[in-house]
């Protein structure tokens, strides 16, 4: 039988070996896979325990308590679970909620459905389809502060060119009507901005469902002679069913959290009317300085968030199970 | 040896870099016009000291945030802050100001100098007490500008006496005040349809309370029937607090300029130099470049102190200038104090826009006819009144502001629902803070 000759990698492997310090190569020696596994992800382990999971524990220490980040040389007092009560009790809170519920249940139903539309359109691969893909994508690269701001003159009852188009529709005087400024109107227009952003993305994530859709597939249904409509609702929609659901599962915890593009738009107001849990939070931890209350808000909404998430993926996982 | 000679180096490096740092001051404040006044009049003090000053100048409304962070984390950023009198409670209760009081006996510096009113809302802490965190650095308040050159134009002022039976002028009572407005409003002027004003309404920082207490005060609004004794139910919700509000209320819902229901000082500037409305709220800071303005300013604009209705008041504005506690340099920051608190600074700061409340330059006979604005300043500032500056007074504004912007402009419940549950909010707060 002739020998083989040594592949590339084993040469390198060789080289690598001979080259490391004969200390080095001791030590390595003496250690099992594992424990060199565990050598390579330590780093990862340690940068997330230090960023995400302790700052986690001392959220949830702070929250029992009456700290003040302003206040160094307060005393702190243990307070129990009277953030959560007063939290949990507070109509301001709910009101928040209410409006974070509103906005993130109409942004994701729009956004899925336009989205949807637009990926099933794009995918039917029509003479410039990459053109208007590129342009369709374009309100998503932008910074949310860029449209948030752009979006505000855009709103101005007087100058304002979403004024003038809705007067060129309907008849009505531009500066009849301000969307950022009552309290009908206001909580739509954010939902408008929003679905303008990111409707793109949703739309991408549907494209890349449709387009993992097999050829075969359809030609089977064609030689069954399915109808469109059949062809639709029996295979379409169902496998790109699991890539919409992501799409909803990332656009929900996005807009959950939604901060920057409402505070530029609208600050909360006109009033509390578009106030999100963000918004509240953030008030509450640096502008009032209510660590702890706002570390109880806070771990109050990472559980109800991470609670509906996994509620959410195991349905997602179902589905991809059928 | 050449590790000697880097660490030689090493060492007199950061020794160059410790001697730059002790030969330089950073002054914080809100970017605004007298912001660059101070730039060119701190020439001077770089010229007599040899310190070189740097500057830090904050949008108006990042300021708060910005500069309060950086007091509670204990940074270097400032070496001079000139803040809001807002602050003064919580600045010096956490340490983040040095005490003045030694400095002005050992300098001969004496609050005596100074403006009463001035010294009381820019220095003290606790109110009333001789205890000095600050030198009174800029005097203000809230105050009016009209269009001069529409309210003395004849065929108005004819329209004007047959609908009111007054004159056509600068109202002096809140009543006044929203006639003047409706008048205006929705009136065409050289071709452009105009509204009667611009006041403040911004809900994220402090804009809405500055300019519904500039109603609330002259009806007779109060904090608390007895000062100190926090006991706000009849004060915050009397009949006279109530009546303001709902004055405001009308005047913002009558004449505001369409879109403006989140506007602060620069939305109100635009509005009137734009030649949208015939009148405007804003601070008297910014009084100076409206007379220079080009289009709406010298003879065209006029002045007028807050009006009054059931007693006199104005809504202070203005700062004073505190060493940060943290600086490396306070020996510099101390000679800054020092130099600005010299009358004939005082004299220079006023003559380049700035708002001195040296009495020597208050009390100077020609003062009130330094400026078209002067004497309307020397009023404001005799009537003034301030917000709470206890050491939570950002939770205490944070709660106005909510309860009066959802009220004014989302229009949601009465005007004493608002203020009932003002008073509730703000009992919360003292009650965290103990002192109820």
């Amino acid at each position: 039988m002739p020998n083989n000759p040594p592949s590339i990698l084993d040469r390198s492997a060789d080289k690598a070996a001979a080259l490391t310090p004969a200390r080095m190569s001791r030590s390595i020696k003496g250690l099992s896979d594992r424990a060199v596994a565990w050598w390579f992800i330590a780093p990862t382990i340690i940068l997330l325990l230090a960023i995400n999971i302790f700052p986690l524990i001392w959220a949830v220490k702070l929250s029992f308590t009456n700290y003040r980040a302003n206040r160094l040389n307060a005393e702190v007092k243990d307070v129990g679970l009277r953030n959560y009560e007063r939290i949990l009790t507070d109509p301001d809170i709910w009101q928040a909620m209410q409006a974070t519920a509103h906005f993130v249940f109409w942004t994701i139903l729009l956004q899925t459905l336009i989205g949807f539309a637009l990926a099933y359109l794009i995918d039917r691969k029509f003479r410039g389809h990459a053109f208007w893909t590129t342009v369709i994508l374009i309100p998503m690269m932008l910074s949310p502060a860029v449209v948030g701001n752009f979006w505000r003159f855009l709103y101005q009852p007087q100058i304002g060119l979403f004024n003038y188009i809705v007067t060129f529709f309907t008849g009505a005087e531009p500066s009849s009507f301000q969307m950022l400024g009552s309290v009908d109107l206001a909580p739509w227009a954010i939902v408008i901005v929003d679905t303008w952003m990111w409707t793109p993305y949703v739309m991408l994530i549907c494209l890349a469902g449709l387009r993992s859709i097999p050829d075969y597939i359809y030609e089977a249904a064609e030689v069954d002679r399915a109808s469109n409509w059949r062809r639709f609702w029996s295979i379409t929609l169902p496998m790109a069913l699991p890539f919409i659901m992501l799409a909803v599962l990332f656009r929900g915890i996005e807009n959950f959290k939604m901060f920057d593009m409402v505070m530029l738009l609208t600050g909360g107001g006109p009033g509390s009317t578009t106030e999100v849990a963000s918004i509240t939070l953030k008030r509450e931890a640096f502008e009032k300085w209510r660590t702890g209350y706002s570390s109880a808000f806070a771990i109050i909404l990472f559980v109800a968030v991470f609670g509906l998430a996994n509620i959410y993926v195991k349905a997602l996982n179902r589905v991809k199970q059928r | 040896m050449r590790f000697q000679k880097t660490a030689i180096l090493a060492i007199a490096a950061s020794a160059a870099s410790f001697s730059a740092q002790a030969d330089e001051l950073t002054l914080c404040w809100a970017a605004w016009d007298p912001a660059n006044a101070l730039v060119e009049m701190s020439k001077d003090f770089e010229a007599q000291s040899g310190i070189e000053m740097n500057f830090e100048f904050t949008p108006w409304p990042n300021f708060a945030d910005r500069i309060l962070n950086e007091l509670n984390s204990g940074g270097k950023l400032c070496d001079l802050l000139i803040g809001d009198s807002q602050w003064l409670g919580g600045s010096a209760e956490n340490q983040h100001y040095v005490k003045l009081n030694d400095f002005f006996d050992a300098e001969g510096i004496s609050m005596d100098n100074f403006a009463g009113a001035a010294v009381e809302a820019y220095s003290t802490w606790p109110k009333g007490t001789p205890n000095y965190w600050a030198l009174p650095a800029m005097g203000d308040a809230n105050g009016w500008f009209y269009r001069k050159d529409w309210f003395s134009r004849p065929e108005l002022q004819a329209e004007f006496k047959e609908k009111a039976g007054r004159d056509l002028a600068a109202p002096t009572t809140w009543d006044e005040l929203i006639e003047t407005s409706k008048f205006f409003n929705d009136r065409e002027i050289d071709g452009n349809k105009v509204f009667g004003s611009a006041i403040f309404t911004e809900r994220a920082s402090e804009g809405i309370t500055m300019g519904a207490t500039s109603a609330m005060y002259p009806y007779g609004f109060k904090y608390e029937n007895t000062p100190g004794k926090y006991d706000m139910d009849g004060a915050v919700n009397s009949p006279e607090a109530i009546a303001g509000l709902e004055a405001y209320k009308e005047l913002y819902k009558c004449c505001q300029p369409p879109g403006y229901t989140d506007s602060y000082m620069g939305e109100g500037l635009d509005a009137f130099k734009s030649g949208q409305v015939a009148m405007a709220m804003n601070w008297f800071a910014f009084f100076p470049g409206l007379v220079k303005d080009e289009n709406v300013g010298g003879d065209k604009i006029g002045f007028f102190v807050n009006p009054s209705q059931n007693v006199e008041g104005s809504t202070l504005g203005g700062q004073g200038i505190s060493v940060v506690s943290y600086t490396d340099n306070m020996e510099g920051a101390l000679d800054y104090i020092k130099w600005f608190a010299q009358p004939e600074t005082q004299a220079k700061w006023w003559s380049l826009g700035g708002y001195a409340v040296h009495n020597d330059v208050l009390n100077d006979p020609s003062f009130k006819d330094s400026q078209p604005f002067a004497a309307d300043f020397l009023v404001a500032m005799n009537q003034v009144k301030d917000f709470w500056q206890e050491p939570a007074y950002a939770q205490l504004l944070l709660a106005m502001q909510k309860r009066l912007h959802d009220y004014i402009v989302a229009d949601q419940g009465t005007a004493e629902e608002a203020l009932n549950l003002l008073i509730e909010d703000w009992t919360e707060v003292f009650e965290d803070e103990g002192v109820l």
